[in-house]
């Protein structure tokens, strides 16, 4: 037997953008929060650098310049209304954390101590500027965990390690979502008036990845399954340095504090691609850089990687340190502690005394659900779905456009978790309450049964494997129509093959087996919708990069992208082929210009 | 190179008595046992059951016993371990299914030293940052690093003795509070800590520090605490 819930509010994950939400919805409002995993499990957790405001701690800053970072470093997809907010209310929000207790490192004079980082500059585009605000390389790690220590301290009811299955929405409203208790197995239905996702990222899509096991997009594919469309899906951001093969993240903070990247000549060939910002470009000029890099045969030893460096020789050979600064050993230890130790432990090698060897690694979905500046989830005619809020890595608001720029997802997460989870309680307060639904979730517990009972040849890790094998190799930091229409009969076979999936596991408790198989049809649904949406762009901007059309166009696509599934609904994944519609982007201070660094 | 992996299993919807699995895989030494479990569970046995997520050690859910001592499995090398390979579940914690232990009450425990800011005190009339200098930071900066494995509390000879302990995950959270410079709510964070499942349960055994994924210096965030509390901090 389903068991029922009822509450005012319901929230889909507790990274950094659900517990947000949660906080600022929770006053006057019976709220709960549904995760798969144990909150301090979320992947916000690893985020290292730090949380872009322009507080001005260090040197002088103003929210006007950190809007222009964000825009052209979006490479003007960034929705400007948006990007005014983000910057705006940045300030406030981190020092919100402050105040619950987030330990941010400190400045002599006992503010919040700031770094440089890829892409924020002064003065529109002068120089790099010190706005990341930090704790070591372990920021992620405490914005977690200090949202989460205010939640218990308001008592906030939590389902931990219940995975949500499918939305339900009645006549275009949301109603609630259906879930299984991981530990049972059993069931479980619940109702709101107003259902926030927050699920975070879709990153295991590809093979070489900084993201969790965990992260699989599966309230993104529902979404789209119900009908619904998903925004600049074609946008994912390969970060530049990623552990070689392994995918691990080796946060830009280390750039800030003075690394630099070489290629195997010994050259410093950001030098070549950003004149001004050199190591501190956006991600996606950087990636791209090493890209051209290794194709040229500039790789280490000809092979496809090339160096990070942080040693303080060469920091200081460089003078690559904020303000042209001297740095010993000890002191990048105290700054970059866990990036330095993952050096250690994954690479095996001492970046105190040697170079270690980076790839770009698939990182950030820029894309997802539409929403506004509230968090309502736009539906297909760009009206909000009733009831339905969207907050984090999940949504789409666009303020990373084209590509984020880092430290700009904490950012986001804050801002717009909290503006999400306050238009929910307002929302609640003149809603009515939740009704007894008809037809609840029956597609999605089908569909669970089903693969339950599934004893066909095909097994899920192989499945994974081929599509995200796929997925970098043809969907990647390269593009071209070719590839992406190989890629695209490889996902519809793909997807047929997953009908003859067959699982080990008959149980009912911790069957985890059975929710991989859910989660891997969740990315093939999403795999899907990247590379239409990439290979429907016929231009490049930002992480899209298409060989065949290698130059930005403005005339024709300078709007945000709307992927719709044809056909009906359902809730495993089908090919029925994919529309588009398109959304414009708001253009309310900064025109368009060539984007130069 | 081959690595015979050795996985103690408990499923109760099967069989009532623990069993033990051993798989042989081709692994390369900078591979983690993370993955070894994962192309386990990929191509071998569907149903072996672990918790994993973020696979490079910061989420702290694959906590388990590897070859007789609590670690991260995705922060541990074949390398390290070499071809022979056992992994069980985290010990004094009830079993699941397979590596999976109920992490509730350990989990109750964190909650118990209300692990939370507490200052009620008027914030900063600008609005801006409560002040804190460098050093006042750095005096609780080991345990803000916990990320709540369980590591620490499930070696802790203790713990397994008396499952009642608190134990040393929920006394370095208390710790990570009572020596922020922002906090006035002392006594609020030792209150579970006083009595005979508290901190002077401790017997100095070190096994919390050197099981401890962070390095945190758990033995001394434990003497410090109990210091604090003697002092009436
Ligand atoms: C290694 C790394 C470093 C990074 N560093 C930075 C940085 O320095 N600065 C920056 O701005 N950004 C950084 N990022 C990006 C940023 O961390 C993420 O984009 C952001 O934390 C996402 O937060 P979120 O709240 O949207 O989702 P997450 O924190 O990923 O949380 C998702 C939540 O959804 C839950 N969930 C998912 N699916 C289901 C389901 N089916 N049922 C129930 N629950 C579900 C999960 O359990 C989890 O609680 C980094 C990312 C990585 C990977
Ligand atoms: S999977 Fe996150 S700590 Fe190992």
């Amino acid at each position: 037997m389903t068991q029922v819930h009822t509450f005012d509010a319901i929230i889909i994950g507790a990274g950094g953008a659900g517990l947000m939400a949660a906080l600022h919805a929770e006053r006057g409002t019976n709220v709960a929060v549904i995760s798969k995993m144990y909150p301090t499990r979320s992947h916000t957790g690893t985020a290292q650098g730090g949380v872009a405001a322009p507080l001005g701690n260090m040197e002088e800053d103003r929210w006007e310049w950190y809007m222009y970072d964000t825009v052209k470093g979006g490479d003007y997809l960034v929705d400007q209304d948006a990007a005014e907010i983000l910057a705006r209310e940045s300030v406030d929000a981190v020092l919100e954390l402050e105040h619950w207790g987030l330990p941010f490192d400190r400045t002599e004079d006992g503010r919040i101590e700031q770094r440089r980082f890829g892409g924020h500059t002064r003065d529109f585009g002068k120089s790099p500027v010190m706005r990341s605000c930090k704790s070591a390389d372990r920021t992620g790690h405490m914005i977690l965990q200090t949202l989460y220590q205010n939640c218990i301290r308001r008592g906030i009811r939590f389902f931990d390690e219940f995975f949500v299955l499918d939305l339900i929405l009645e006549d275009g409203i949301a109603r609630g979502v259906a879930a299984v208790e991981i530990a049972t197995g059993q069931t479980h239905l619940f109702l709101a008036k107003a259902v926030l996702l927050a699920t975070g990222g879709f990153g295991r899509m590809f093979a070489v990845t900084s993201n969790a096991h965990s992260l699989s997009g599966d309230l993104v594919a529902s979404v789209f399954r119900r009908g619904l469309p998903l925004e600049d899906m074609e946008f994912f951001q390969f970060h530049p340095t990623g552990i070689y093969k392994m995918g691990i993240l080796l946060s830009e903070a280390a750039r800030g504090e003075g690394g630099i990247m070489i290629n195997g000549l010994g050259e410093r060939f950001m030098e070549r691609y950003a004149p001004t910002l050199l190591d501190l470009a956006p991600r996606d000029i950087i990636s791209r850089s090493i890209d051209q890099e290794i194709r040229a045969g500039r790789g280490v030893d000809g092979k496809d990687y090339v160096y990070l460096d942080i040693r303080p020789e060469t920091i200081n050979r460089c003078q690559s340190a904020p303000g042209g600064k001297t740095v010993t050993a000890a002191q990048l230890e105290a700054k970059l502690p866990d990036i330095i130790e993952m050096m250690r432990v994954y690479q095996g090698i001492d970046p105190m005394k040697a170079p270690v060897p980076i790839q770009p690694t698939a990182h950030y979905a820029m894309g997802g659900i539409p929403t506004d500046c509230d968090g309502r989830v736009l539906g297909g005619s760009l009206s909000p779905v009733p009831g339905l809020f969207a907050a984090g890595e999940c949504a789409c608001v666009s303020v990373h456009g084209a590509n984020r720029l880092g430290t700009n997802s904490l950012v986001d997460l804050l801002v717009f978790g909290r503006r999400s989870g306050r238009a929910m309680a307002e929302f609640c307060a003149g809603a009515s309450p939740a009704d007894p639904v008809a037809h609840a979730a029956e597609e999605a517990l089908a569909e669970l049964a089903r693969l339950q009972r599934s004893r066909g040849p095909e097994r899920v890790g192989a499945l994974r494997a081929a599509m995200q094998h796929c997925m970098t190799d043809k969907v990647g930091l390269n593009r071209t129509a070719g590839g992406m229409e190989e890629a695209l009969s490889i996902l519809r076979d793909l997807k047929e093959r997953y009908r003859h999936l067959g699982l080990a596991d008959a149980g009912q408790k911790w069957n985890t087996e059975v929710l991989e198989a859910y989660e891997l049809g969740c990315l093939l649904d999403l795999a899907e919708a990247t590379t239409a949406s990439a290979l429907h762009r016929t231009e490049s901007r930002g992480a899209h990069f298409r060989e065949d059309f290698p130059k930005r166009d403005d005339a024709n696509w300078l709007h945000h992208t709307l992927a719709f599934r044809a056909g009906s609904s359902g809730a495993g994944p089908v090919s029925e082929g994919i529309r588009f519609d398109r959304r414009p982007v708001s253009i309310t201070t900064f025109q368009p210009e060539a984007r130069v660094y | 190179m081959l690595v015979a992996l050795k996985i103690k299993r408990f499923d109760p919807e099967r069989k009532p008595a623990a069993w033990w699995s051993n798989y042989k895989l081709e692994a390369a030494p900078g591979d983690r046992v993370l993955d070894l479990l994962v192309r386990a569970k990929d191509e071998l046995d569907g149903s072996l059951t672990f918790r994993r997520s973020c696979a490079h050690g910061i989420c702290g859910s694959d906590a388990m016993r590897i070859n007789g001592t609590n670690r991260l499995a995705c922060k541990t090398l074949v390398r390290e371990l070499g071809s022979r390979i056992t992994v069980e579940p985290l010990l004094g914690m009830r079993v699941e299914k397979d590596l999976v232990v109920d992490m509730e009450p350990f989990l109750a425990s964190y909650r118990s030293v209300k692990p939370y800011l507490i200052n009620d005190e008027p914030l900063p009339a600008d609005g801006r940052e409560r002040r804190q200098s460098p050093a006042e930071r750095l005096r609780f900066d080991d345990t803000t690093k916990c990320i709540l494995c369980g590591c620490c509390t499930a070696a802790c000879p203790v713990f397994w003795a008396d499952g009642e302990y608190v134990g040393p995950a929920a006394i370095v959270q208390a710790h990570r509070f009572l020596f922020d410079s922002r906090d006035r709510g002392a006594g609020e964070h030792t209150a579970a800590l006083l009595d005979m499942k508290g901190v002077w349960r401790c017997r100095t055994i070190f096994q919390c520090t050197l099981s401890c994924p962070r390095e945190i210096k758990i033995t001394q965030a434990i003497a410090e605490v109990k210091q604090a509390i003697v002092l009436g901090k």
